[in-house]
């Protein structure tokens, strides 16, 4: 199989969602922006009929929004599908994928503590990565982080979380 | 009646701390839940407060055995997201140090495995060998570890004609004593019957948890950066990707025996073709932009994404090593198995042992296994399995 992007598979995924807008950066890389709402059936079909696999999904603080990036990988080609959606601020939240692929378990998690995006259905959205005692509206990855956190201080540790 | 072992926070898996906690109902494990993030130090935070040249410093330091790997991903992504075409020799260099840190990566687990379950001739043999690896490092790049050898646009350091009979013979030596190692430990009735069937990882599992590297290899999902998205000069040499479809610790030891020596043959042939030339080629600005640079680490792929709006720092810069992706398959690996069983399951996808001394078991307040216990547990069974052989 030749290693570079399927015209078939943009094909498909235009089909899926005419609102989809494509670039193709280089051979093996490709990314593809949808609207938030169609990002979960189209996630589920390239998983579960396409056999791509979840590599991971990166958070970005814009102007517009929050960016989420799923990075999708056919491997038989090696090539990523990165599917990008964008999050208003006034409404932080998205379906979740955890619900059908277990690799979105885990980076959901960190997606919501770090930038507080909020999955709607994922089985767990315990913090993943920050201690305990974190506070929970305080998001690292946020650009108002270092306005934000002048005015909050940490939770009293408690002796359990030691 | 279900009893929790906690084991961690500085688990079994060597310098990362992470926490486990099993559910056992006797001495089978029924359910596990996992804790990480004790080592959290905001890489992708700081990141973006440095310019793009100090970045392969900061990340470097992510890992201390595979710390070649996430400069290399990260200036990968780089040269992807500015569209710049590294010099053919830096390539090479570069290819050549990432595979040498496999093997001495790849020999550390053995190691360990081997000590873990009993075998401390396997460990004593295998850092025997892995430790005048160390030694090349210093030579070639004047540390042990934290070599800084990635830049974008290709190498910080040459490696000079004068030492390529140094890796030679080094080579040499490894080729004779990995075929010694691979039969040794393979061959052992003992080691085979330990080891089989022990943590199974079904393929159709490993893809929906998105595994990597030799976890995934060893369940029979055939995927490599170096294969299916070939770069440096990986598609210009000839190689194997080892698969075994098992998807046991036995599966996962081979793979990483027999990667090794696809290793052997890759330095082989890049010493062979290297072409002369400057090491790096000139970059001057960063362009708006993104890019992905993906790189196969000894465990697996490690992925990052850059993006740029043509200052002189990345906006954002997103990290993902392997075991981010590895550790939570153990949720389905560990089930089913025994105590004696588990510590070794948890450490086959390779974040490794060593803090096993931290493990404690309580029951009503009272201490009732230490790591050094599990140590004991998972030797007695190898020693039952030995006996059993020798009648």
């Amino acid at each position: 199989m030749k290693k570079e992007f399927s015209k078939e598979i943009i094909d498909e995924i235009t089909t899926r969602c005419p609102e989809a807008s494509v670039k193709i950066h280089a051979p093996r890389r490709v990314y593809i922006r949808v609207p938030r709402e169609k990002v979960y059936d189209l996630a589920k079909f390239l998983y579960e009929q396409k056999e791509f696999r979840l590599s991971i999904a990166t958070g970005i603080d814009t102007r517009e929004g929050v960016e989420i990036i799923y990075h999708f990988t056919f491997d038989q080609a090696g090539t990523y599908y990165n599917l990008k959606i964008t999050i208003p601020k006034d409404d932080l939240q998205t379906k979740s994928l955890a619900t059908f692929l277990p690799a979105a378990n885990w980076i959901e998690r960190e997606i919501h503590e770090l930038l507080g995006v909020d999955f709607i259905g994922h089985p767990n959205l315990k913090p993943l990565l920050t201690a305990e005692s974190w506070p929970a509206e305080l998001h690292p990855l946020r650009r108002d982080y270092a306005d934000e956190h002048k005015n909050l201080k940490m939770k009293e540790k408690s002796e359990e979380a030691l | 009646m279900r009893r929790v072992v906690p084991i961690g926070p500085y688990h079994p898996l060597q310098e990362e701390p992470e926490f486990f906690k099993l559910f056992v109902e006797g001495e089978k494990v029924v359910d596990i839940e996992i804790n990480i993030g004790y080592n959290h130090r905001g890489h992708e935070f700081i990141s973006p407060t440095l310019t793009w040249d100090q970045v392969p410093f900061l990340v470097e330091r992510i890992c201390g055995i595979c710390s070649d790997s996430h400069p290399y991903a990260y200036v990968l992504a780089v040269e992807d997201c500015a569209r710049i075409e590294p010099a053919p020799r830096g390539q090479y260099i570069r290819t050549i140090i990432g595979e040498l840190e496999r093997i001495h990566s790849h020999y550390l687990w053995l190691g360990l495995a081997g000590h873990f379950i009993g075998y401390n001739t396997v460990w004593m043999w295998v850092w025997r060998y892995r430790e005048p690896l160390l030694d090349l490092f210093e030579l070639i790049m004047g540390n042990r570890n934290h070599y800084a050898i990635n830049k974008i646009g290709g190498a910080r350091r040459d490696i000079v004609p004068e030492d390529y009979p140094e890796i030679e013979k080094y080579l040499n030596i490894l080729e004779e004593k990995n075929a010694m190692f691979t039969k040794a430990i393979l061959d052992d009735p003992v080691i085979s019957a330990r080891l089989e069937g022990v943590g199974i990882l079904p393929k159709e599992d490993a893809i929906a948890y998105g595994v990597l590297g030799p976890t995934a290899r060893g369940s029979g999902y055939a995927t490599d950066a170096r294969k299916d998205d070939p770069y440096d000069a990986y598609d210009k040499v000839d190689w194997d990707m080892i698969v075994f479809p098992e998807g046991d610790v036995l599966a996962k030891t081979k793979v990483r025996l027999l990667e090794c020596d696809e290793s052997i043959k890759i330095v082989r042939q890049c010493l062979k073709q290297m072409p002369d030339g400057p090491i790096e080629t000139r970059v001057d600005e960063i362009p708006p932009g993104e890019g992905i640079g993906r790189h196969e680490a000894p465990r697996g792929e490690v992925f990052h994404y850059v993006r740029s709006d043509g200052s002189n720092m990345p906006v954002r810069h997103k990290v993902r090593a392997p075991s981010f992706m590895n550790l939570a398959s153990n949720a389905v690996a560990v089930k089913g198995y025994s105590i004696a069983d588990a510590a070794l399951v948890l450490a086959a996808i390779d974040p490794c042992y060593c803090c096993t001394e931290r493990t404690i078991v309580y029951e009503k307040g009272k201490r009732k296994y230490t790591g050094q216990d599990l140590l004991r547990l998972s030797r007695e069974k190898t020693e039952e399995i030995r006996r059993r052989y020798r009648k």
